[in-house]
């Protein structure tokens, strides 16, 4: 018997994709030569896609709703050669092996164009879901195809495909529509108060990445569990699925570790529901340089280490008090004003980063941010932190200048209002104004560009350039007593 | 590819004939059967390419992407207004049909433009233009939004289905002379805030469906280089 992969067609020169609007064939129906088994809709048009053999359908790898690209696999057909007379392939003992990735057969594809959903019921680290592969033959019943059945079905393709999702038999639900059709709004209500018969979608206050289905039998589930329409949002801002690519010979895959996991996700997450804006400024150093050269011998007396970065952290902490919708977060219809400075520092830990806290950094003094700062970024590199230090921040600090970028527009960390990226301290060619003469000349200076990631939703770009202006005034002219 | 590169008969291809059939007004359940027919019939070499030309009695269709909320009338009130509600297999969103708009089903074997579905909308539409401009309308494509348009609106929608073997159905709506208060009882195509518009309408006159119908039978025939055939 052999397998007969069936690919989302090419249907024109500028077509990348299509979505699979129908499958017109269950699995283990025969099936013959040219005969459609499944409809696809691309812009405006809705198209019929014969089999390429006689035989059975044996595995549906796309589910209706989905778009993939053009090339990838979308179904198998078990073709015996003859007659499609074996209605259960199972018949034939155990079920075929998991397909190969689809980029084995979709040569020409693009790479990026067939994103595989996955299986909410997280699958082991590194195993694709075998979507749809294991339910059980179903008995023939020809698809309603006619004009008739068609124009007569009580549903709407939305419906029908919220009611796949949920795994709800669309007869079952009560319809109110035009000659008892099922509305959107019947079968929301019937989610809402009746059982889905198979498993709900994942809608945990924080599902952080996909708990694993309850009580799920051994198999993956036979539909990808998508989020209802009327919880869009909900999902949206609460939930990550990574696309999937296609694997080329060359490559390798490895599970994502739980520090890249989830550092993923956050990235995700945050990027999704504040919106971003980003402002920049320019720092002259000379004054801190002065004072760092000054202290250097007192510090090294005291075993204290003070980096340009706790300087950055003390001038913000002081700063922050009189912005306080940067050291704020959007709760809901509320807006959270954080009664504390707690400023999280990005540490690389190549690979890796992670975000100690410096908690109550504007109670602390120059030396005790400086530190502290060691402090936590040498336990982080030892993987020593406690979770309560590396919680709780209201403000981040990252520095992207540390290996000589010029300037980073970082993720406002979530839960946060806003992220100042320090870029490479630097000599530069600057203008200079003599304080007594009032003559310009050029000087050597150690400057520096600072970005400030915000949320626009709580912050203006007037604050942000008002915080912006006030930092660099209170670096520039940093006291020698902090 | 430009979209007007795609106007005309691919170089070198003979013309074909086309059966056109002008069928007055149809009951749109009796157009979808009559559609399906044909595609069988042509799909097995028993009839030939063939364009159908009617008008429908109110109705209100559902395109694959439609959703029930683009249907902005209640049932009691669609009812009173003998405005009937189908789900048909074809592209597209919500749309109306109704007296006094032209509706087009080119039952096509589509294999000789190429296997190119984007072709193929592209064609309709550069068929739709040049119908209207030959009544002295200026209408265009707008970029992502397959129909025609004119400054105040869409002037045709457009939905296709293509069965198994490359067998074209559905087709083209012109809006000729139609009641448009009919059209705010659907979003046309999920498409909201855009206006509809007729030729009757840009040209400040009634146009007749059958000058519309003959514009349209002589531009489509050009654009797909078709030639009439002898019944």
């Amino acid at each position: 018997m052999a397998r007969i992969e069936v690919p989302m067609p090419q249907m024109g020169e500028s077509i990348a994709e299509g979505t699979v609007s129908k499958w017109l064939k269950r699995l283990g129906e025969p099936v013959q030569r040219d005969e459609p088994i499944l409809e696809i809709s691309t812009d405006k048009v809705d198209a019929e896609i014969p089999s390429p053999a006689a035989g059975t359908l044996a595995e549906i790898t796309v589910q209706e709703g989905e778009t993939v690209g053009v090339g990838t696999i979308v179904a198998y057909i078990d073709s015996d050669g003859n007659a499609p007379l074996a209605q259960r392939p199972v018949q034939d003992g155990a079920r075929p092996a998991a397909p190969p990735p689809p980029d084995e057969q979709a040569d020409g594809a693009e790479d990026e164009a067939a994103e595989v959903p996955a299986a909410a019921a997280a699958p082991p680290a590194g195993e694709r879901p075998a979507v749809a592969a294991t339910a059980a033959p179903v008995p023939t019943a020809p698809a309603a195809d006619t004009a008739e059945e068609r124009a007569r079905t009580r549903s709407t393709p939305v419906v029908r495909k919220i009611a796949e999702e949920h795994g709800i038999d669309i007869e079952s639900v009560p319809g109110t529509g035009h000659a008892g059709r099922v509305t959107k709004q019947d079968i929301l209500s019937f989610i809402e108060g009746g059982t889905p018969t198979r498993v709900e979608a994942p809608l945990a206050p924080e599902p952080v990445h996909a708990p694993a289905a309850p009580a799920a039998p051994p198999r993956p589930p036979a539909v990808p569990q998508e989020p209802p329409a009327a919880g869009l949002w909900d999902a949206f801002y609460r939930e990550v699925k990574h696309p999937e690519y296609h694997v080329r010979p060359a490559d390798r895959v490895e599970p994502m570790d739980k520090i890249r996991r989830l550092t993923a996700e956050h990235m995700v997450l945050a990027k999704r529901v504040a919106p971003h804006v980003h402002s920049f400024i320019e720092i002259d150093f000379t004054v801190i340089d002065r004072i760092r050269a000054e202290s250097k011998a007192r510090w090294t007396a005291q075993g204290a280490r003070v980096s340009y970065t706790a300087f950055v952290a003390w001038a913000v902490s002081r700063v922050l008090r009189d912005f306080p919708m940067l050291n704020s977060t959007i709760s809901g219809n509320n807006v959270i004003y954080r009664g504390n400075v707690n400023i999280g520092i990005a540490v690389d830990l190549d690979p890796g980063l992670i975000v100690p806290v410096v908690h109550d950094a504007d109670h602390l003094g120059l030396v005790g941010i400086g530190n502290r700062i060691v402090d936590l970024a040498t336990r982080a590199r030892e993987r020593k932190l406690t979770p309560s230090e590396i919680q709780g921040a209201t403000f981040t600090i990252t520095n992207p200048g540390v290996l000589g970028t010029l300037v980073g527009m970082p993720i406002i960390p979530k839960g946060t209002a806003a992220i100042l990226g320090t870029g490479a301290i630097e000599k530069r060619v600057v203008v200079v104004v003599d304080a007594v003469t009032g003559t310009d000349s050029t000087a050597i200076r150690n400057r520096a560009y600072f970005s400030l990631g915000y949320d626009h939703r709580i912050v203006d770009g007037a604050d942000a350039a008002r915080f912006l202006a006030r930092l660099k005034e209170t670096l520039e002219s940093f006291p020698s007593d902090a | 590819m430009s979209a007007t590169a795609s106007a005309g008969p691919r170089e070198g291809s003979a013309r074909r004939p086309l059966e056109v059939r002008s069928l007055g007004s149809v009951p749109y359940a009796e157009g979808l059967k009559l559609q399906e027919e044909l595609v069988a019939k042509r799909r097995a070499g028993e009839a030939p390419d063939t364009l159908l030309l009617l008008e429908h009695p109110h109705v209100i269709t559902l395109g694959s992407s439609a959703e029930e909320a683009h249907v902005l009338l209640e049932q009691a009130e669609r009812d009173r207004l003998g405005i009937q509600l189908y789900e048909v297999g074809r592209g597209g969103g919500v749309t109306y049909h109704g007296p006094g708009q032209l509706v087009a089903y080119p039952i096509l074997d589509l294999r000789p433009l190429g296997k190119d579905l984007h072709e193929y909308l592209r064609r309709l539409e550069e068929s739709l233009i040049r119908a209207a401009a030959a009544l002295g309308v200026t209408a265009r494509r707008r970029e992502g939004m397959t129909g025609v348009w004119t400054a105040r609106g869409k002037l045709a929608a457009i939905g296709v289905r293509v069965s198994s073997q490359w067998i074209s159905s559905h087709g083209v709506a012109l809006n000729v002379s139609p009641d448009l208060r009919f059209f705010e009882s659907i979003v046309p195509c999920g498409i909201e805030g855009e206006g509809v518009t007729s030729l009757s309408l840009e040209l400040g006159r009634t146009v007749e469906l059958t000058d519309a119908a003959d514009r349209f039978t002589e531009s489509f025939m050009s654009v797909f280089g078709f030639v009439r055939s002898v019944a």
